[in-house]
């Protein structure tokens, strides 16, 4: 008899599901969950009920959202911050959790050290206190953010009750164009499903294009997908996943690592097999993108201009577009080329890989940045390897300050923050109201584009500024 | 954890899109204790200026709405960050309910563990409800979770939510305790589970 065909989403829910309760809820056996300061609540709530954690060689300390980016020789300068960073190290130490910590060479961004550490791997659950946890789905991981009452529940059982999502799938077919980067594609397809538009979805990422990218771009491409409003994107794993894998030092080994790929390889969709949504992208059609707005699907091709409200229809948005044109302090019909920066940031969980380095260092290199600007790496290993490449005197070179890796300027909880009423152009995944500090304006694009923008003082079309340039 | 079952109280309109959890609790909070008063700084930077004084357009500010325990909002409130501490701030000011088009995943996960009702209504309902409420803003809406409606004077809707979260308001389900009596499923699930994935234990460096 033949099996009903199946997608990958369907494969990794029923390879985790351990019981289902009659109102359809499963139980699922979670592989790896990633801790970080912010997860207080949910020990908080552990201790609270005299409970230990119950798996603790399954569980990741990585201290990354309120790191200091500078001075990390130096004791931690502000007191509450200080008191999250050694939170986090007691509660670990406490139940036996291994620790990234402050001043471990291995730390960085949870999501950017997982891959890293080979502690992602295809076919596994994992989960986190932070919605970008969805980036580990680009090894075909099942892979979501949780509140601080999953966080607890995990950290007490190893597992999570949940209600299956729907199933979304998403087609990039053909190539993209020179100068086009997974933050494009990302940032295109949300323009075109809308902040919301995956809400109750797993997203699974498919088509030519999306086969082409290297992990770091479907890392990009999968962390954006809570941008959508998609708890998880995932990518089938292949070749290109098996070979960034391999010897990476928590990454089975040998004879195990041949068993793991054989299994790997039956985590596709099935020909045949069913989903509830389909949503497909030309990938020739896909320019630069920047966002104009207070939500990421305010995305446009970068020779666009932003929206007049005054040409809307319909009531609501023009009510939404005036809104966000008055916070982001642009005019309405502006040309984006036309609207000048105040500073940049390359740095986050979404952008801060050694590609996206190399891809803003490739504009950067030679020239100056008009404004200041951070870069941070998204880990301490990523910043080495980007100085024994040069990269870090580029940047410098260029004006920027180099400084360590964390979540900075991204979320702001460290003390990195855009000044109220400053213009950032931002490799980062959100560009909210206030997101970067009470009053921020940010623009969201890909590396190479933040790069651009830091060269010509505004918003900018790299492509030019890469003619007869190697990238 | 509280249950909810049915409440009638008075509703504020805060009829804006996308009003996501960086904007429900703005990041530098984050580093409270719950216990700290998340509710006073619900909402902070957009109603509060930067001295900390209340907007006075802001329909929270408003007298008739200050003891409101129904939220009415927008298209995907609460999406964004996993921030749990964004419906500790919901809740601690003392809401009860939030009715909106939709609702961000992470953000309506984590009100069923803390017994706020995450109520979806198709958007042209919302704008009816909403400008009902905006028209008499001392008018009580009664929300009933077991037949799934808001009553809002002669007009009743009937508004969306998943048995599994309807069912764990409902009853006030602790997940912990439910999932202790599942120990030894669990423990068989990961006997086989060793035989069946061997690479996915973490072994020590």
């Amino acid at each position: 008899m033949r099996q009903t065909p199946q997608t990958l989403f369907d494969k990794l829910w029923s390879s985790h599901r351990i019981a289902e309760r009659e109102d359809g809820a499963a139980l699922l056996f979670v592989d790896r969950h990633f801790v970080h300061e912010g997860s207080f609540h949910g020990f908080s709530q552990v201790t609270a009920r005299g409970r230990k954690v119950a798996v603790p060689d399954l569980t990741f300390g990585i201290a990354d959202h309120y790191v200091p980016t500078h001075d990390r020789d130096k004791p931690i300068a502000n007191a509450e911050i200080a008191e999250m960073v050694s939170k986090l190290e007691r509660n670990s130490a406490d139940n036996g959790i291994t620790l990234f910590g402050l001043r471990d060479p291995r730390q960085g961004i949870v999501h950017v050290v997982g891959p890293e550490q080979g502690l992602t791997l295809p076919g596994l659950l994992i989960v986190c206190g932070d919605s970008h946890t969805s980036t580990h789905g680009a090894f075909g991981t099942y892979a979501f953010g949780i509140g601080a009452s999953e966080v607890a529940h995990v950290l007490m059982t190893q597992t999570l009750w949940q209600k299956k999502p729907k199933r979304m799938r998403i087609s990039v077919e053909g190539q993209t164009t020179a100068g086009i980067a997974a933050k494009d594609i990302a940032l295109a397809i949300i323009a075109r499903i809308h902040a919301d538009g995956a809400q109750g979805h797993a997203i699974e990422y498919a088509g030519s294009a999306i086969r082409a990218l290297s992990m770091e771009g479907r890392l990009t491409l999968c962390n954006m997908s809570i941008e959508g409003g998609g708890r998880c994107g995932m990518v089938a794993p292949d070749e290109t996943t098996f070979a960034y894998i391999k010897g990476r030092p928590y990454a089975p080994k040998g004879a195990e690592f041949d068993r793991a790929v054989e299994d790997w390889r039956q985590l596709t969709t099935d020909a045949g097999a069913e989903f509830d949504r389909e949503v497909t992208l030309d990938a020739a059609a896909i320019a630069p993108i920047v966002t104009w707005g207070t939500t990421p699907d305010d995305a446009l091709p970068i020779d666009a201009s932003v929206p007049d409200p005054s040409r809307e229809t319909d009531e609501t948005r023009a009510a939404y577009i005036r809104g966000a044109l008055d916070y982001m302090g642009i005019k309405p019909g502006a040309k984006l080329t036309d609207i000048a920066i105040d500073r940049i940031f390359i740095g986050s969980c979404t952008n801060a890989r050694i590609e996206d380095l190399r891809a803003a260092a490739a504009v950067l290199s030679g020239r100056t940045s008009k404004v200041p600007g951070l870069v941070s790496p998204g880990s301490s290993l990523v910043k080495s390897q980007a100085e024994q490449e040069g990269l870090d005197r580029i940047f410098k070179d260029a004006g920027l300050e180099w400084v360590e890796s964390g979540c900075s300027m991204c979320v702001g909880i460290n003390g990195d923050l855009v000044p109220e009423g400053e213009r950032c152009a931002s490799t980062t995944n959100r560009n909210f109201r206030g997101r970067q500090g009470r009053g921020a304006r940010t623009h969201l694009m890909s590396p190479a584009m933040v790069a651009a923008a830091a060269v010509t003082g505004h918003l900018a079309d790299v492509r030019p500024l890469l003619a007869g340039r190697k990238v | 954890m509280d249950k909810f079952t049915r409440l009638t109280a008075k509703a504020c309109p805060l009829m804006r899109q996308n009003i996501d959890t960086d904007q429900i609790l703005p990041a530098r909070f984050l580093k409270w204790p719950r216990d700290k008063g998340l509710g006073t700084v619900l909402f902070n930077d957009i109603r509060k200026d930067a001295d900390g004084n209340d907007l006075s357009d802001f329909p929270l500010n408003k007298s008739a709405w200050r003891d409101a325990k129904v939220l009415i909002a927008g298209r995907n409130f609460g999406g964004g960050s996993s921030r749990e501490a964004a419906v500790y701030a919901v809740y601690d000011y003392g809401f009860r309910c939030v009715i909106a088009p939709s609702f961000g995943d992470i953000f309506a996960q984590n009100s069923v563990k803390n017994g706020l009702l995450t109520a979806a209504l198709p958007e042209a309902e919302v704008n009816e409800l909403a400008a009902a409420i905006e028209a008499d803003p001392a008018r009580e809406v009664t929300v009933d979770l077991a037949q799934q409606t808001i009553a809002c004077g002669n007009r009743t809707y009937n508004f969306a939510i998943d048995p599994v979260s309807k069912n764990q308001l409902l009853n006030g389900w602790d997940d912990v305790d439910l999932t202790d009596s599942y120990g030894a499923q669990i423990g068989a699930f990961r006997a086989a589970d060793r035989q069946s994935r061997p690479w996915a234990a973490v072994k020590a460096r």
